[in-house]
């Protein structure tokens, strides 16, 4: 706030005090500390709502549930986790680092920084009260495909608000993204001197701006046709539901990107530091980004492979979808590369970012499997789907933010946390997500459909193992609170470089944690 | 030809691991048509080409933790940040083995969508939560549910142990009944929301739309009773709205089909199909 602007160039550390240094928060570091705790009270609760799923699949026959509940529990995990959890945490990783690495005073546009965090627990409130409503929360599926999701009752207008809210949100910060690494890096840092985290993030932010637009009209056509007589995707008054999956998955798509770029860069900071050698092939690993941003625009169609799309369609996007493979090997051979001829040690952040590369190519390979249109037929909405984007997105994507916040936390508080204790999470969790994902492809192709609270017993034993992990997994993300907790409390000072490995970038010249107001006079790159 | 010579090999490595690839209870049926076979050769191909390429990037990377550790005291090489001859390299490879694998898997799909010169046609319409068969000219139409025993067991604290139940959630009480050996095309919609008919030993799962009708076909080389489920989300009872087919020699098909027939219209002769909801 003003009162706060005026006394900020008297002390570096002067903070705004009480209630108001968050609810009217412009300091890039406070936006991205809430944007953090945020996204991890999320991770929480949608990891809840996912242990209560394990819990009803425990054994066969209903034993908790109502059909109809499940399916609001498989609805709002999806939405809690993707634009709750792993979204406002890479955003609250930009707002912390983009300046830090690009030697920026603070983001660009603070005040819609304000309101791009802020938007989001309302959005949340919205969507999560539609569970007190008449017919209960949002049951069909995070896709919401019609005419199943004109079902829903009063669940219906509050879910497509909160979409459209947390659609705001991410446009507002991807905007802020976007001008921030255009307009105020520090003087000679061209932009292929960027660090990896920002080349990411500002793909990623193109990514959003292109697509939110497009998920915000397709939920602003449904609300129509349930509530103004539109027939946008109803067959009855010549509309088409299937123009609604090509309109979600033409974001979605994209979308699935958005969730994995940032970690990428993420992993390509952390791996050159503990491998104490540059990264390999930088130049290859922006132009690879680039690529697969470019092709996640013209693959959305093999989600919906089973739709009856014309034999030249399929073609086409099986062949398009093989083709990522191309720059994601890519990236994949150049982190390998990274560590050839290094000198490796396994601190927290190095041994998540490990984790990420043999896990997520892991489920790049049943990608793969995935994009053979003919087999596609076959594991079309089963349970392989299940393991498949799980594989990307919890040891993908949730594991290179986990990696991020034991990369950085030190240079947030200051203080160095438990290693032990991280080490202890990293193993549980390492070991546990296996438990709880790998069966569930041995499901998926014995013939096992997703979105189903009630199985055959045949399916019985890989329920069980899957369900005993994912109980484990969660109580494991119990010492990672913890070991944040203790760090932020107190603990060991932290020198401005943090690590053994003398890190590059403009993150560690800063001391140790990063004062509330940092480079206010641009550092030089060479 | 290349492709069969790796087809081939492939499919005696996975013959070599008998686990893997019959019935099991984790991985592809082989099924019980030619192109359910086709696709579990796809499949099988995928999976070793994957294995194949994981075995050499982890033996890579593992080395690399392995050997080029601090504590062993190795030294990085700082200059080694890129290589052009070698980045071209890993482009390269994996195009072209993206390129061997397209080829089959585009003459499959190629076949998978042939419809034409089918035998017999029968229309497929999804309903919340049941399906509705419908032998286009031949006057018969019905509709197939869970079975009883099921659909008792399957309530919300039921008390009853779904091992005690024949086929648990896999058992309807009018199962589709088509006969072997035959070209059978199917044409699916759907009443009210999307539905997806699946059944896996016929390597067929074909969205049920509202407002249009896909086709799909299959040819059931054996006789024997298949089963499959909805596998598109359509509401509180998506998981309870299983598919059975019944695949029996054309004498019998014909014996059944005359009596559904004579059930259907005892009088006069088969003249439109009864379709009562």
């Amino acid at each position: 706030m003003a009162h706060a602007d005026t006394h900020a160039h008297d002390d570096h550390d002067h903070k705004p005090h009480g209630i108001g240094r968050w609810l009217f928060a412009t300091n890039h570091k406070d936006i991205g500390t809430m944007y953090l705790v945020f996204s991890l009270v999320m991770f929480l609760l949608g990891g809840f709502m996912a242990l209560l799923i394990r819990l009803e699949l425990f054994k066969p026959g209903l034993q908790f549930f109502d059909p109809a509940f499940y399916n609001s529990l498989v609805t709002t995990h999806a939405l809690v986790m993707i634009f709750g959890a792993v979204m406002p945490a890479f955003v609250g990783l930009a707002n912390w680092m983009v300046p830090l690495q690009i030697g920026a005073p603070d983001m660009a546009l603070p005040r819609m920084n304000n309101y791009s965090f802020w938007i989001l627990p309302f959005a949340f409130t919205l969507l999560l009260s539609s569970f007190f409503t008449a017919g209960g929360g949002p049951a069909g599926g995070w896709t919401l495909y019609p005419p199943l999701s004109l079902q829903a009752g009063t669940s219906f207008p509050l879910t497509i608000f909160a979409i459209h809210l947390m659609g705001a949100s991410s446009i507002m910060g991807a905007i802020n993204v976007i001008v921030t690494i255009l307009n105020m890096r520090a003087p000679g840092m061209t932009l292929l001197k960027l660090p990896l985290f920002c080349w990411t993030w500002l793909i990623t932010a193109y990514l959003l701006i292109a697509v939110m637009p497009v998920l915000a009209g397709a939920v602003t056509m449904l609300l129509t046709d349930h509530y103004f007589g539109t027939s946008f995707f109803n067959p009855a008054g010549g509309g088409d539901p299937v123009m609604f999956q090509h309109i979600f998955w033409f974001f979605g798509h994209p979308e699935v990107y958005i969730l994995i770029l940032p970690a990428f860069g993420i992993v390509s900071e952390i791996i050159p530091t503990f491998s104490r050698k540059p990264l390999f092939g930088y130049d290859a690993m922006v132009y690879a980004t680039a690529s697969i941003a470019f092709l996640s625009f013209i693959v959305w169609a093999h989600h919906m492979f089973t739709v009856g799309m014309p034999l030249a369609g399929q073609m086409f996007f099986m062949m398009s979808t093989m083709l990522i493979a191309v720059p994601t090997g890519v990236k994949v051979f150049n982190w390998t590369t990274t560590m050839w001829r290094g000198s490796l040690t396994f601190e927290p952040p190095m041994l998540f970012a490990l984790a990420f590369l043999f896990l997520f190519t892991l489920g790049g390979f049943s990608g793969l499997m995935l994009a053979i249109a003919p087999a596609d037929y076959q594991y079309q909405d089963t349970y392989f789907v299940v393991a498949h984007f799980h594989y990307v997105l919890v040891p993908g994507a949730v594991f290179a933010i986990m990696a991020g916040v034991y990369y950085w936390l030190p240079k947030w508080t200051g203080h160095m946390y438990n290693q032990m204790l991280a080490r202890c999470h990293f193993w549980l969790s390492a070991i546990t997500v296996n438990i709880l994902f790998f069966p569930q492809h041995f499901l998926g192709l014995a013939g096992m459909p997703r979105r189903i609270p009630d199985y055959n017993v045949q399916f019985t034993d890989w329920n069980v193992v899957s369900s005993i992990g994912g109980f484990a997994f969660g109580l494991s993300q119990i010492l990672f609170v913890v070991v944040i907790w203790q760090c932020v409390r107190g603990g060991e000072k932290a020198t401005a470089q943090v690590w053994d490995a003398e890190p590059h970038g403009l993150e560690w010249t800063l001391p140790s944690p990063a004062p509330y107001h940092s480079f206010e006079t641009a550092p030089e790159v060479h | 030809m290349f492709y069969r010579k790796v087809a081939t090999v492939l499919a005696g490595l996975s013959a070599a691991m008998p686990a893997l690839a019959y019935e099991s209870s984790y991985n592809l049926p082989v099924g019980a048509t030619d192109i359910s076979k086709r696709v579990y050769g796809l499949h099988m191909m995928m999976f070793w080409v994957c294995v194949v390429i994981a075995v050499c990037v982890f033996a890579v990377m593992i080395f690399s933790i392995w050997k080029f550790r601090k504590s062993k005291g190795a030294i990085a090489d700082k200059t080694l940040t890129h290589s052009t001859n070698v980045e071209v390299v890993w482009t390269v490879i994996p195009v072209i083995i993206l390129v061997a694998t397209a080829i089959p898997a585009a003459r499959t799909l190629i076949q998978m969508e042939d419809t034409r010169n089918s035998q017999l046609t029968i229309k497929v319409v999804g309903y919340q939560w049941k399906w509705q068969y419908e032998y286009m000219d031949k006057g018969v139409s019905f509709f197939s549910t869970l079975a009883p025993a099921s659909n008792l067991a399957r309530q919300l604290g039921s008390g009853i142990d779904p091992k005690t139940v024949k086929d648990y959630l896999l058992d309807v009480d009018h199962p589709l009944v088509v006969p072997v050996d035959t070209k059978v095309r199917l044409l699916l919609t759907g009443n009210d929301v999307i539905h997806s008919w699946w059944v896996p030993d016929f390597a067929v799962k074909k969205d049920t739309i509202p407002g249009f009708i896909n086709e799909s076909w299959f040819k059931a080389n054996r006789t024997g009773r298949f089963t499959g489920q909805c596998a598109e989300l359509c509401g509180r009872d998506h998981g309870f709205m299983p598919i059975v087919v019944n695949v029996v020699t054309k004498e019998e098909f014909a014996t059944w089909l005359a009596a559904r027939q004579a059930e259907a219209h005892p009088a006069a002769p088969a003249t439109t199909a009864a379709t009562t909801p």
